[in-house]
C-alpha cells in the first residue's frame, strides 16, 4: 500500500499566473476507498484553484463528519483547515466567516452530514447567504458505517444490501433553492469538464454558493439498481447548460447566436459564459430553477449544471454591517472606542 | 488511433527503455531488483546469460541504457545501472557451478572462430553448450581481444578478463593462441562446418604528416598498438613529455596510460572544441580529474624531428563550426604553435584489414574495405562465413559486439541445421500480476527520490603511479542498494483492461505525472496535444484503449510513467494492473542437434 504520492511531477506541469502548478494544491494521499467518487471531486477542487490562481494560503477548507468530511486532508495541503462535529460545519463555517471575510471559504459536506444530522445547520448557512462555497458529496448513502440508505437514497434505489429504499428522497438543490440560495447548481463526480467551471463560478459568487455533487460510492452504491451508480448517472444525466468561466481580466470576443448563450458577470468582475442546452429555462428564476428539476425526475432524468444564479446578492456582512477587516486586524482603538464612545450610544436610549 | 497491440512484444520492450535501448537487450530491472535482494549471483547470471561479460562491462560499457534510462527524464541522472551491473560481479558467489552443462557428445559440427575478442567469445558461449565443436584462433597470447589488449588494467583488471574469458574457455573451446590465421581459403578448404570471423577493427590510423618518414614510426605510436604493448607488458615506461592526438576514449586510455608510466608532461590535442569530443563524459572526466590536459581546436601540422629523434610537433589553431548540411568546417585563424614532445601516440580511429581473406573464395566485400555480410544475420555472401563485431560493420563496442555474436550463432546454428537463417527465433515473453494483495505489490512500488550515487575513486596519487591499480573502487553492498532502489521498475507493465473501466476517473486523478487520460479518439497528433499533459516526446509511445462505455478511450503516454502502480491501486475494478513484464532475446535453439549423416 503506498501512503505517499512519488515526489516527482510531469516536468512539463503547466504553471499558473502564481507560478504554482496543480502540485502546489494537492493534499495527503487518499485514504478512501479506490474509484470513489469524492477523490474525484478533490481533484476538480484542486483544478479549480489551480486555474482560478488563487493563493493557497488564503483558502479555509472546512469539513464536518464522513466520508466526505474527511477529503479536504486531500487536498490543499497548504491551506487551512478546520474539520469540525458531524453536521455542524455550517456553524464553524459561519463564524469563521464572521470573523475573516477576507478568506475564500470552502465547505465540504456529504448527504449524511448535509440531509441528515447538519440539516439544521445547512437550511440556515443557506438563508444567512453565507459567503462561501458549500460542496456536498452526495452519493445516497452512508459509506463510513456501511452502506446503510441515507435521506437522499432514490425511492426504490437498490444498493448493495440489496433492498429497495422504501422512503422519499431529499432534494438538497430544490431545498437551497427555497430557502433563497443564491448560486445553486448540480453536477457528477464522473465530469470534470462541467464539474471545474461551476466550482470556479461559484467561488466567484458573493454568496452562498451551493454544488450538489453525485458521487458514486463504489463500495456500497455503485450496483445495477442504484440511481447513484456510475452507469445510471452516465444514462440519465442532461445538462441544462455548459459553463466557461471567463477571469476578470479576459475579454469576451467570441458572438453567439441569440437565445443559446448568457453571459453573466460576477461580482469579482469575471463573467460566467452559460452555453444554454435548455433553452426555456431561466437561470435567473428561482421558480423555473424548482420546476425544471421535477420536470427532470419525472422523466428519470438527473439535471445537471448551474440550476440558478442570482448575481445581484448581498452576503451577511452587508446584511449586517459588519466591519471590512478581519477581526484579528482591529486594534484595541477600534475594539474599545471609549467612554466618549460609550456614552453617545447610551445617549441613543435615553 | 487504433487501439494498441499489447501482444506485440516489442511495445511493452519498448517502455523498458533501457533493456529497449541495449544492444542485447538485457533485462536491466530485472537484475537491479536481483541486487536490491542481495541476491547477486542471480544477478549475475541474468547478466552472463545475456551479455556474457557483466564483470568487464559494468566497468567499461558504452552504457547506451543510460541515456535512455526513463529516470533521466524524470530527475536529472539516470539510474548507475553500467555500475550496479558491477557490483553483481564483484559480490556475487562462484558461480561455476551455475555455467551451462557442455555435452560429452558433440553433435558433429565443427567451426573455426578467428579472433578471441567479445564477439567471437559470444558465439563460443552460445554455440558450446549446443555440441559443437569449436578451434578458436588468436594471434596474440591471450583471448579477450579488444577488452585485453585496448583497454587499460586501471579501468578493467586483468583477472576480470581473466575470470570472464574463462567461463567460456572451460567449456571446451579449443585454443589456438599466437597463432595468426594466413588465408581463409586454406580454412575452408579444411574440416570446418562453418567460419565465424571476429577479428575485431585492429588497425589504427596513421598519420603521415611532414617529418614522419624521420622517426619511421619509433616515437610516434598508432594508440591501440601502444596499448596492446602495455597490455603484454613490452612497453614499460614513456619518455617525459607526450603528446596524444585523438579526442576518443583510445586517446583518453593512451593519456592516462602514459601518465601512469612515468610521463610527467602528458597532453591531449584534438581538432575539434572539447563538447565535440567523441569520448564518454565520464571518461573526459576521469582524465580531467588526473589533470590531464585537453587542448581544442589544434590541427597538427608537422612533426619536429632532429637528428632522428622526436622533439616537438607543430600545430595549428583553428576556428571549429558546423556548416548548414552538418559538415564540420575547421578554419585556420592564423596561428602555429610548436608543443615538445618525445612520444606521439595516435587515437584518431581504428580500421578492419582482412589481407588474409582471399578475394576468390566468394566473400564479397565493399567501397570501404569491409566483407559484405547482411546486418540481421551476420552472413557473408559465402553462406558458410559469418562476421561480427568490429569485423562486420566497423568498430563499435563491447555490447553491440556481444549482441552481435549472439546473432551470429543463431545463424550459424540455424545454417547448419539446414533452415533458413533469415526467419529469426522469437524471444520468449512473459507477464505476470504482481498484485499480492488489496493493495500490496510484489515489487517495490515507492518512488525514492535519492540522487544518484557516484562511484568511489582510489586517491589519486595512488592511482597515477601503476597502470594495474583500478581507479574506480565500485559501490558496496549499502550504496548498490540505494542505487537500485532508484530503478523505477519499468518492465513491472501497466496493463489496461478496457471492458472493466468504469470510467470513475480515480486512476486519472492519483496519477502524479499526469500520464492518463480518457479522450475522444481522433488522429495521433491531435491526441498527444491533447493530453492532460501534452506528450511531446515523440519517442515514447502513447498507449490507446478499447472504446469505452462511454465510447471514449483510456490514453496513455508512456514518457515519463513512474510504474508506481498508484493507478492500479486506486483502481476499483483491477482495470489497471501493474504485470512485471520479462522480455529475454532470442537465442540458438537449446536442444543438442545431431549433424544429420
Amino acid at each position: 500500500m503506498s501512503y505517499k504520492i512519488p515526489a516527482f511531477r510531469h516536468p512539463n506541469l503547466p504553471r499558473n499566473e502564481l507560478g504554482h502548478t496543480t502540485k502546489d494544491y494537492e493534499g495527503a494521499v487518499s485514504t478512501l476507498c479506490a474509484g470513489c467518487g469524492h477523490d474525484s471531486i478533490s481533484a476538480a477542487i484542486i483544478e479549480a484553484c489551480f486555474q482560478k490562481n488563487v493563493p493557497p494560503h488564503r483558502v479555509a477548507k472546512l469539513s464536518g463528519i464522513g466520508c466526505s468530511s474527511k477529503t479536504p486532508t486531500y487536498f490543499l495541503g497548504h491551506s487551512h483547515g478546520f474539520n469540525s462535529v458531524h453536521g455542524r460545519m455550517p456553524s464553524v463555517a459561519t463564524g469563521a466567516n464572521m470573523a475573516n471575510r477576507e478568506l475564500l471559504y470552502i465547505g465540504v459536506s456529504g448527504d449524511g452530514d448535509t440531509a441528515s444530522i447538519g440539516m439544521g445547520q445547512f437550511v440556515h448557512a443557506v438563508r444567512r447567504n453565507v459567503n462561501m462555497v458549500y460542496i456536498c458529496e452526495n452519493n445516497g448513502v452512508y459509506g463510513l458505517t456501511k452502506g446503510q440508505d441515507s435521506a437522499t437514497t432514490d425511492l426504490g434505489s437498490i444498493s448493495k444490501k440489496g433492498e429497495p429504499n422504501a422512503l422519499e428522497p431529499i432534494d438538497l438543490c430544490s431545498i437551497a433553492l427555497q430557502l433563497g440560495a443564491t448560486f445553486v447548481a448540480n453536477s457528477f463526480s464522473g465530469d470534470k469538464t462541467q464539474l471545474v467551471p461551476i466550482i470556479k463560478a461559484a467561488m466567484a459568487h458573493r454568496g452562498f454558493a451551493f454544488i450538489n455533487v453525485i458521487s458514486p460510492c463504489v463500495t456500497f452504491n455503485n450496483t445495477p439498481g442504484s440511481t447513484k451508480a456510475y452507469d445510471y448517472i452516465r444514462q440519465h444525466m442532461a445538462s441544462t447548460n455548459t459553463v466557461d468561466y471567463v477571469p476578470p481580466a479576459d475579454e469576451i470576443t467570441a458572438e453567439f447566436p441569440e437565445g443559446t448563450d448568457e453571459l453573466v458577470t460576477m461580482h469579482d468582475g469575471s463573467v460566467i459564459n452559460l452555453h444554454k442546452l435548455e433553452k426555456k429555462h431561466d437561470i435567473h428564476s428561482r421558480s423555473s430553477a424548482i420546476s425544471l428539476i421535477q420536470e427532470y425526475r419525472a422523466e428519470d432524468k438527473v439535471v445537471t449544471g448551474i440550476l440558478f444564479i442570482d448575481e445581484e446578492t448581498q452576503d451577511i456582512h452587508e446584511t449586517m454591517n459588519t466591519t471590512d477587516r478581519p477581526l484579528r486586524d482591529l486594534g484595541t482603538k477600534e475594539l474599545c472606542p471609549g467612554g466618549a464612545e460609550l456614552d453617545a450610544i447610551n445617549d441613543l436610549h435615553r | 488511433m487504433k487501439p494498441t497491440d499489447t501482444s506485440n512484444p516489442e511495445y511493452f520492450h519498448k517502455v523498458v527503455d533501457c533493456q529497449y535501448a541495449c544492444p542485447a537487450h538485457t533485462p536491466v530491472p530485472e537484475y537491479i531488483r536481483l541486487i536490491a535482494a542481495g541476491r547477486y549471483s542471480d544477478a549475475y547470471m541474468i547478466n552472463w546469460e545475456s551479455n556474457v561479460f557483466p564483470g568487464i562491462l559494468g566497468r567499461t560499457c558504452d552504457r547506451p541504457c543510460e541515456p535512455a534510462c526513463r529516470r533521466g527524464r524524470v530527475e536529472d541522472k539516470p539510474v548507475a545501472i553500467c555500475r550496479l551491473k558491477r557490483v553483481c560481479a564483484d559480490m556475487k558467489d562462484d558461480v561455476k557451478a551455475r555455467m551451462p552443462e557442455i555435452p560429452k557428445k558433440k553433435n558433429g559440427f565443427k567451426l573455426a572462430i578467428i579472433g578471441a575478442g567479445p564477439a567471437s567469445l559470444t558465439v563460443c558461449r552460445d554455440l558450446m553448450p549446443l555440441g559443437y565443436e569449436i578451434d578458436l584462433f588468436e594471434a596474440t597470447p591471450k583471448a579477450g581481444g579488444f577488452m585485453r589488449q585496448q583497454i587499460p588494467s586501471f579501468r578493467l583488471p586483468a583477472e576480470v578478463i581473466d575470470e570472464e574469458v574463462g567461463y567460456i574457455l572451460d567449456m571446451g573451446v579449443n585454443t589456438h593462441f599466437n597463432t595468426r590465421v594466413e588465408s581463409m581459403k586454406e580454412l575452408l578448404a579444411g574440416e570446418y562446418d562453418a567460419v565465424f570471423v571476429g577479428t575485431g577493427a585492429p588497425t589504427g590510423r596513421q598519420l603521415k604528416l611532414p617529418g614522419w618518414e624521420l622517426d619511421g614510426g619509433e616515437n610516434i605510436q598508432v594508440g591501440v598498438e601502444w596499448l596492446a604493448q602495455v597490455a603484454f607488458g613490452h612497453t614499460t615506461e614513456t619518455p617525459k613529455d607526450v603528446i596524444v592526438i585523438g579526442g576518443g576514449n583510445t586517446a583518453m586510455d593512451c593519456c592516462r596510460t602514459a601518465l601512469r608510466l612515468g610521463a610527467k608532461n602528458v597532453k591531449v590535442l584534438l581538432r575539434t572544441p572539447i563538447s565535440a569530443m567523441v569520448a564518454s563524459p565520464w571518461e573526459i572526466e576521469d582524465t580531467r580529474a588526473e589533470g590531464i590536459p585537453i587542448v581544442e581546436q589544434h590541427s597538427p601540422l608537422e612533426y619536429i624531428v632532429e637528428n632522428g629523434k622526436l622533439k616537438a610537433m607543430r600545430f595549428e589553431v583553428i576556428d571549429y563550426s558546423i556548416d548548414e548540411n552538418g559538415r564540420e568546417v575547421f578554419t585556420p585563424v592564423g596561428r602555429e604553435e610548436t608543443i615538445d614532445c618525445e612520444l606521439v601516440l595516435l587515437a584518431i580511429g581504428q580500421a578492419n584489414a582482412f589481407p588474409w581473406i582471399e578475394r576468390d573464395i566468394g566473400i564479397e566485400f565493399n567501397e570501404i574495405g569491409l566483407a559484405k555480410v547482411d546486418d540481421e544475420t551476420h552472413q557473408s555472401t559465402n553462406p558458410n562465413v559469418f562476421f561480427g563485431g568490429d569485423a562486420a560493420f566497423g568498430p563499435k563496442n563491447i555490447i553491440t559486439a556481444v549482441a552481435q555474436g549472439h546473432q551470429a550463432a543463431i545463424s550459424i546454428d540455424l545454417f547448419l541445421r539446414g533452415e533458413n537463417v533469415s526467419e529469426r527465433p522469437d524471444p520468449s515473453t512473459n507477464l505476470v500480476t504482481q498484485k499480492m494483495g488489496i493493495h500490496d505489490w510484489s515489487y517495490a512500488s515507492m518512488v525514492t527520490e535519492e540522487k544518484r550515487h557516484l562511484v568511489p575513486h582510489v586517491d589519486l596519487e595512488e592511482a597515477i603511479h601503476s597502470h594495474t591499480v583500478e581507479v574506480e573502487l565500485g559501490f558496496d553492498a549499502k550504496t548498490a542498494l540505494e542505487e537500485a532502489e532508484r530503478c523505477l521498475n519499468c518492465d513491472v507493465e501497466t496493463v489496461f483492461t478496457a471492458d472493466k473501466c468504469i470510467e470513475c476517473d480515480a486512476c486519472i486523478d492519483i496519477c502524479p505525472v499526469d500520464c492518463l487520460t480518457f479522450a475522444e479518439n481522433g488522429e495521433e497528433a491531435d491526441m498527444r496535444r491533447n493530453l492532460t499533459v501534452p506528450a511531446l516526446n515523440l519517442g515514447q509511445d502513447i498507449f490507446v484503449s478499447n472504446d469505452l462505455k462511454t465510447g471514449r478511450v483510456m490514453v496513455k503516454d508512456e514518457d515519463v510513467c513512474l510504474h508506481c502502480g498508484l493507478c492500479a491501486e486506486r483502481c476499483p475494478t483491477a482495470a489497471w494492473d501493474m504485470q512485471k513484464f520479462l522480455y529475454i532475446a532470442p537465442k540458438p535453439q537449446t536442444a543438442l542437434r545431431e549433424k544429420a549423416e
